[in-house]
């Protein structure tokens, strides 16, 4: 029997309380006097939060090893509070098999810092022309409930409809990266005054809702559950708002980068701010903070898409799409909602943990602190600011936005099933 | 300046450009074509697009400042490959060059390169974004056809240029938008709806979609871009015919612009596409002009941003 | 320290009369001469020298004046931010065979005239090459001498002697200043 005892931190921001935590699951909240044995957190100013889920991460293996791996993957999942991750299909060979989701899934548990849990690709191959093995991945050992061609969108009506309709009875998900290819051909950057200052070519905002009007309109037909993922304009927010108070089932995310970096990033070039979909208007960053706040958006998740170096110091047209972001998703949320009071720190707790552990039905996870739950827990200084370096960053990649850019907090401690991932900042 | 990345200079700067060209000019008229401002410096012409013209004029202008020029071309060759940008732009600066003339496909690639090495970059063209070096001698050779030898220290005041074409693809649309007005020019952008770039509203210029507004207005110079049809038929216009009886400087417009319009191509010319022969053979008496101009550009920018200290 | 004049209106006028009659004696007679100044004072006495010339020999000497930039062969070039070029102007005759008078207003190091005689040797190949120049104040660091000076200006290397000339400052003056080194 281990026992560890969280001496004194803030649920949720509330009222200070000691976690009592024997063998993976929480016994205690309230006053503990642990015994001698037992390890103690002295967790006095700190904040408890259950540890978060991220429902969108790029673990890059198989395949692309020198990108990421599981293993490094989740020491910055760790690193930055959390307890699970949903893994991207976008692997090689892609996650469209048993084979592949279960590998991903042995893969998590043998490293051990944090729940891996994988995402089953919609098409074979990603291609867009025919359904995986959606139910067989399912039934598997992996428990696939979650799937995405992330990376392309599922843009065949007829596809996508007979996805959503095949993954309902299960209970299902369907995670679309929504995005027309035919309006984004050549498309470089958000489509705007300044694409057209930086000769780049645009990336209008109508080629993410006019999928998500057609997704949530398929989505009612069917009756299943679509997940939009990346949510990055306004427009797509007002089909979202449409879509829930009509009763359709869609849930969707916004990631950190799209609540805080705009397009004037682009501005010199620079491939680190370069992502899929691309970084939007400041009124788009104020629509979707206002529908994180109000249950638009459902959740925060990362996209966490690491590259080389090389892939990312070349000329902008060639640069890889994606950024990092485990590490640094708290921080942001902290920043732009927490901060400017649209969020409290349960709300943070909703977005970052218990509505990703529902939308992805995995059970344990992001629920509250309290008797009985799995002991799951990361615990935060939101005190000060910290200039983000690439010590700071712990898995194969250092593609962050956010390097030489000072955010607010710091994850302190990351309990995983009772066992501490993150120790005073260092992961273990 | 350190760099020349961009069109977008003050008109103190633009100016400052223009009246080196004017001085640097004069060596056309000498036996003997050589100055001795960039003796011992060394510029390398990094193209990863094929561009004689603009290779041969960036490298006659640093000849005769007596800089030594080096070409390498990036087509064919492995570096013609984004991912090898990098390494060559470093292994490059790392021989221990003065100046970087680059011409790459991407847009902004000049300005990742200038931020990876200490040398000087000069944009040469990129993708669709600018050509500086053609705007600064379009402006010149405007200049010169309306001041003459009292050129110097003057911009382009009231002057009303109109650029017609495909804007959204061009280079040289997007560089002569920044700097013609700045020196004072009246600029109108016109061109297909689908080939006008995004937030056209908020460059400092008018804009139109009414080519024949724009010919019947008798503007003072009416540059014509390449349009690449063979690329864009069926998505940005239905068709060559399309486009001709709209937005081509066709025998009929170019009699009534009057024959007081100077008439520029940044060239090379598609005729009977964008451009009609009898309206081509006109602004060719502009292209020799042009094409002196450039090297003097070239030579005023080499010289502004090589002759003095480059550590700085 | 307050600037002191050293030579006043009428003092740089006479001298210029003085170089102009020096320049047609030597050369005995306005044949065959070129006059170029340095730009950017050098150019304006260089007119006025013209001028004078014209008026003594009852010839136009307009069309025998020109400017010369030496600014691209300066040898201190990439020592300092760039410099701005000048116009270089050379008279129609051009300077083949020609007796070239150069003309600029303080003869100091010499540096500036080695530029010029470099930028001379890149237009053509004059018969003789002379010197003019208004102020000459010493601290040579290379062989060079004035044929024709208006006025020989002692002064140390601290000081620092200042052109005006009505074209551009308003007024003609030479001044003489200690502090800040030339």
């Amino acid at each position: 029997m281990t026992t560890l005892v969280v001496r004194g931190a803030r649920i949720l921001g509330g009222d200070a309380a000691d976690l009592t935590i024997v063998d993976g699951i929480i016994v205690g909240v309230g006053s503990a006097s642990p015994a001698a044995d037992a390890t103690v957190i002295d967790a006095d100013g700190l904040l408890a939060l259950p540890g978060l889920v991220d429902l969108h991460t790029h673990l890059r293996e198989p395949g692309f090893e020198q990108s990421e791996t599981v293993a490094t993957g989740v020491r910055a999942a760790a690193a930055g509070g959390y307890a699970a991750v949903f893994a991207m299909a976008n692997t090689r060979p892609v996650a469209d098999t048993v084979a592949v989701v279960e590998q991903v899934a042995e893969l998590g548990r043998r490293a051990g810092l944090a729940h891996v849990q994988p995402i089953g690709a919609v098409t074979v191959g990603l291609a867009g022309e025919r359904l995986a093995d959606l139910g067989m991945m399912a039934r598997s050992a992996a428990n696939v409930r979650v799937f995405s061609d992330d990376g392309h969108c599922v843009h065949d009506a007829q596809l996508m409809r007979r996805a959503l309709e095949y993954v309902a009875p299960f209970d299902g998900v369907i995670a679309q990266h929504a995005q027309e290819p035919t309006l984004t051909v050549g498309a470089q950057m958000h489509e705007s005054p300044l694409a057209g200052e930086l000769g780049l070519g645009g990336w209008p905002s109508v080629a993410e809702s006019s999928i998500v009007a057609r997704d949530v309109l398929l989505a009612e037909a069917t009756g299943a559950r679509l997940h939009v993922c990346h949510v990055s304009t306004a427009e797509t927010v007002d089909v979202l708002r449409w879509a829930k108070a009509r009763g359709i089932r869609v849930t969707a995310e916004v990631t950190p980068h799209h609540l805080i970096l705009t397009e004037e990033e682009v501005r010199g070039y620079d491939a680190r701010f370069k992502v899929n979909p691309p970084l939007r208007a400041a009124g788009d960053v104020d629509a979707l903070r206002a529908a994180l706040a109000d249950g638009t958006i459902d959740v925060v998740a990362t996209d966490h898409a690491p590259h080389p170096v090389e892939a990312k110091q070349a000329a902008w047209a060639d640069a890889a799409m994606g950024m990092v972001g485990l590490e640094t998703a708290l921080a942001v949320v902290q920043e732009s909602m927490v901060e400017t009071g649209l969020l409290d720190w349960a709300g943070v707790a909703r977005v970052m943990a218990s509505t990703p552990a529902r939308i992805g039905r995995l059970d344990g996870f992001g629920g509250a602190l309290e008797v009985g739950a799995a002991a799951h827990v990361a615990l935060v200084d939101p005190a000060g600011r910290t200039p983000i370096g690439t010590e700071h960053l712990h898995g194969r990649s250092t593609n962050s936005p956010f390097l030489g850019r000072s955010l607010p907090g710091r994850v302190v401690h990351t309990i995983y099933q009772g066992r501490q991932t993150v120790s005073d900042g260092v992961v273990a | 300046m350190r760099h020349l990345l961009t069109a977008a200079l003050t008109r103190d700067e633009a100016i400052e450009l223009l009246d080196i060209a004017e001085d640097m000019d004069q060596i056309h008229e000498r036996d003997q074509k050589k100055l001795p401002a960039l003796r011992g410096r060394t510029v390398v012409n990094l193209f990863f697009e094929d561009s004689t013209r603009t290779r041969s004029s960036f490298e006659i202008a640093g000849k005769w400042l007596s800089a030594d020029v080096i070409n390498v071309s990036g087509k064919g060759s492995s570096v013609s490959k984004g991912e090898d940008l990098r390494d060559t732009v470093t292994t490059i600066s790392a021989m221990g060059v003065d100046g970087i003339v680059m011409r790459h496909g991407a847009s902004g690639a000049p300005n990742v390169v200038a931020s990876w090495i200490p040398q000087i970059v000069v944009n040469a063209g990129d993708g669709t974004h600018e050509h500086p070096t053609q705007a600064l001698l379009d402006a010149f050779a405007l200049r010169r056809r309306i001041h003459g030898d009292a050129s110097r220290g003057k911009g382009l005041d009231g002057v009303r240029v109109a650029i017609a074409g495909d804007v959204l693809h061009s280079r040289v649309a997007r560089s002569n938008a920044l700097l013609l007005p700045a020196l004072g020019a009246e600029v109108t952008i016109v061109g297909p709806p689908s080939m006008l770039p995004p937030g056209i509203g908020t460059w400092q210029a008018a804009h139109t979609t009414d080519f024949d507004e724009v010919v019947d207005s008798r503007p003072d110079a009416l540059m014509m871009l390449r349009v690449q049809l063979e690329r864009q038929t069926g998505t940005f216009v239905p068709s060559a015919g399309e486009y001709i009886g709209g937005w081509s400087l066709t025998p009929e417009r170019f009699a009534r612009l009057g024959g007081e319009t100077l008439v520029m191509h940044p060239g090379p010319m598609n005729r009977g596409l964008e451009i009609s022969s009898v309206a081509a053979d006109a602004a060719a008496s502009l292209v020799l002009e042009q094409v002196r101009a450039g090297v003097s550009v070239r030579m005023a920018v080499l010289y502004r941003l090589l002759a003095g200290r480059t550590d700085s | 320290m307050p600037a002191r004049t050293v030579l006043q209106e009428a003092d740089i006028a006479r001298a210029l009369t003085r170089i102009a009659h020096e320049i047609l004696e030597a050369n005995r007679g306005p044949e065959s001469l070129v006059i170029l100044g340095i730009p950017t004072r050098g150019a304006l006495l260089a007119e006025r020298i013209a001028a004078r010339l014209g008026e003594i020999t009852g010839t136009d000497f307009a069309g025998r004046t020109g400017t010369l930039d030496v600014t691209m062969h300066r040898d201190d070039l990439a020592r300092t931010g760039t410099r701005p070029t000048h116009p270089t102007r050379i008279p129609a005759s051009g300077i083949d065979g020609q007796t070239v008078v150069l003309v600029d207003d303080v003869l100091y190091s010499g540096r500036t005239i080695r530029a010029a005689l470099d930028a001379l040797t890149d237009l053509g190949r004059p018969a003789a090459v002379r010197l003019a120049v208004l102020v000459d104040r010493g601290h040579r660091q290379l062989p060079i001498r004035a044929d024709y000076v208006g006025k020989n200006l002692p002064s140390a290397a601290s000081e620092h002697v200042s052109i005006l000339l009505a074209e551009v400052d308003g007024q003609d003056a030479v001044t003489i200043q200690e502090g800040s080194a030339r």
